[in-house]
């Protein structure tokens, strides 16, 4: 087992930024996330970690070992890709066995290895197939097998549930979770779905443009965002935002006076969707509502508010029609304030 | 959909037809014996079955000699294009370098090159390098020819494996070369197989740089150009037959391991 630490990485790629001097520090045994849009740069982070692809600075340690120069197989890690790569003239059962082989591992520890990993992605029928007799999701167990097989010290993953199917992500979720929970290894973890970090991870690295703007876990980096891009990325629907003009230390929302916090002339409020109540019209602002969603487990009304489009999550029994006002209230202990210019976090004032 | 089939089967029907036509009418000439080759209409079975002409032909004087050339020149051939081939095609797939895409230009213009023009300067330089009326000059040359077809179909084979594929290698375990002999080589085996076959063809049907660079050494199909002019035609079908036969067995004998390996369809 190793902690992996990326010390300053950058990468360039001519004129293009790809990384900016990236550092981010992955413990033993942890699983960090690292979440972000296509294009933030997660994916080459994750490669230079591998070794497949060198920085233009910085370094990166496994397991205090400064892995410049160190080729892929030496590094001591497993990678799961996104399309599997799972090698398709060989069986499943050389597949898982292939890490293990090429370390020169005797007969009975590859035959244990691999009927362990295998039993762990429950891919023991499987065996003795080709890759091209299975599924999509069969062979994204075989990968993870593979990966496993080895016993790496660290594991890295690239987006290895995106080309799955809905239901068979929630479910492989869940599995690859209590199997990385089990085998206890480092693992690295790269998603552009935030329920996926959320539901997988110790932690969360938030990316955008080759920089990481927040690394902390699922529930705080949910609840205290560090800048108005993490907290526009994370949460579903996400959140809303409201540009205000601060007087007297205070935002006018409204019949609301909300306590702003000090040093700053403009803010954003931003407000969760299941934040908002109902309220009274004397202690609430005015909703417009356009579209009513019922979504079974909430109502999800979609509509406007001081001229700006808002989302709100209300009980499933309130359908309010379309062009009905409703007044709300934010739930104060709750809400978010940016800085308008720079998107950074305001001191909580509540 | 009953339309779209028999448009299919048609289609298939065509093809089937356009490749084995030819050869069934060669065939009947080879073993139909005169009678068979003079009669019109053609009978759909021979007239009378012989293998007279096919030994006649074997008879003649020095064929069998022209075979083992053709199949000297063919061997060379096929290794010098897959041993110079694949390796340029796996560059030209994987690795981004300056006039990548000048070379393979380049290489496809070897054969807009007219071998007519070439064929005077390439003999008197194969006289002074004493390559002149041998097998190896003749494969030395048909290589050339084959070099565009072995570069340019080993490159798409090599672009259609992903080249996770080799990262994967490399991360569990695998160096550079390792990874190649261990996953992509496996992989692309039927597509060179196929591109092998493909040279050994070219060269066991190329006549003209054959009868040009050779005097008394001719390859099969030079040989027969200059024997068989003078020969009755059930000959001449036998000598055709039998330069057909080596081709269709050899397509044959591969055939499997070209389509169905692995399932993955070869290029």
């Amino acid at each position: 087992m190793a902690a992996i630490v990326i010390d300053q990485v950058g990468m360039r790629f001519g004129g293009t930024v790809a990384l900016a001097d990236v550092s981010l520090t992955v413990g033993d045994g942890e699983l960090v996330a690292l979440l972000g849009p296509s294009g933030c740069g997660k994916t080459t982070l994750l490669r230079i970690i591998a070794g497949l692809q060198i920085e233009t600075s910085g370094r990166v340690l496994i397991g205090d070992r400064d892995m410049s120069g160190v080729p892929p197989r030496r590094r001591g890690l497993a990678m799961v890709f996104q399309n599997y790569a799972v090698f398709p003239h060989m069986k499943v059962r050389d597949n898982v066995a292939f890490g293990l082989r090429m370390t020169g591992a005797d007969a009975a520890r590859i035959d244990r290895q691999v009927a362990r990993a295998a039993g762990l992605l429950h891919i023991e029928p499987l065996l003795d197939r080709y890759p091209a007799q299975l599924s999509g999701g069969q062979r994204q167990r075989v990968a993870v097998a593979r990966a496993l097989a080895v016993e790496p010290a660290v594991m890295l993953m690239d987006e290895p549930l995106s080309n799955l199917d809905a239901l068979l992500r929630l479910e492989m979720r869940a599995d690859l979770k209590t199997v990385l929970r089990e085998a206890g290894t480092t693992t690295l973890y790269v998603t552009h779905d935030q329920t996926e970090a959320m539901g997988l991870a110790d932690r969360i690295a938030v990316m955008a443009q080759g920089q990481i703007e927040q690394v902390a876990s699922p529930s705080d980096i949910y609840r205290y965002p560090a800048t108005r891009f993490v907290a526009g990325f994370l949460g579903s629907p996400p959140m809303n935002f409201l540009e205000l003009p601060v007087t007297e230390g205070a935002v006018v929302l409204g019949n609301l006076h909300l306590p702003a916090p000090p040093s700053a002339t403009r803010v954003v409020l931003g407000m969760r969707p299941e934040d908002l109540l109902l309220a009274e019209q004397q202690n609430g602002f005015a909703f417009t509502v356009q579209v009513t969603e019922p979504l079974g487990s909430h109502t999800l009304l979609t509509g406007q508010a001081e001229g700006v489009p808002l989302r709100v999550i209300v009980p499933p029994d309130l359908r309010p029609a379309s062009g009905a006002v409703l007044h709300l209230r934010p739930q104060l202990d709750r809400v978010c304030w940016f800085d308008a210019a720079s998107g950074a976090a305001l001191e909580h004032s509540a | 959909m009953t339309l779209r089939r028999a448009v299919f089967l048609a289609g298939v029907a065509t093809l089937c037809a356009w490749v084995l036509v030819p050869i069934y009418l060669i065939a009947l000439g080879a073993i139909g014996g005169t009678e068979t080759v003079n009669a019109w209409p053609k009978p759909f079975l021979p007239v009378t079955w012989t293998l007279a002409a096919l030994r006649q032909f074997m008879n003649i004087a020095g064929v069998w000699m022209s075979v083992l050339y053709s199949v000297e020149a063919a061997g060379l051939c096929m290794l010098i294009a897959i041993a110079l081939g694949a390796p340029a095609g796996y560059a030209l797939a994987r690795y981004r370098f300056r006039g990548a895409t000048g070379f393979r230009l380049f290489v496809l213009l070897t054969r807009a090159f007219p071998v007519a023009i070439l064929a005077l300067p390439l003999a008197v330089s194969f006289i002074r390098l004493g390559l002149y009326d041998s097998p190896i000059g003749v494969g030395l040359m048909h290589s050339v020819l084959a070099m565009p077809f072995a570069v340019l179909i080993s490159a798409s084979l090599f672009q259609a494996i992903p080249r996770e594929l080799e990262e994967a290698a490399w991360i569990f375990g695998c160096s550079g070369p390792s990874a190649f002999f261990r996953v992509v080589l496996p992989i692309a085996l039927p597509g060179i197989t196929a591109t092998a076959i493909f040279a050994f063809v070219i060269s066991w049907n190329e006549v003209f740089a054959a009868s040009v660079l050779t005097v008394r050494h001719k390859t099969l199909t030079a040989y027969l150009l200059t024997v068989l002019s003078e020969s009755p035609l059930h000959t001449q079908f036998a000598g055709g037959f039998i330069l057909i036969v080596p081709s269709v067995l050899f397509i044959l004998l591969v055939r499997r391991q070209l389509f169905s390996m692995w399932g993955i369809a070869s290029r």
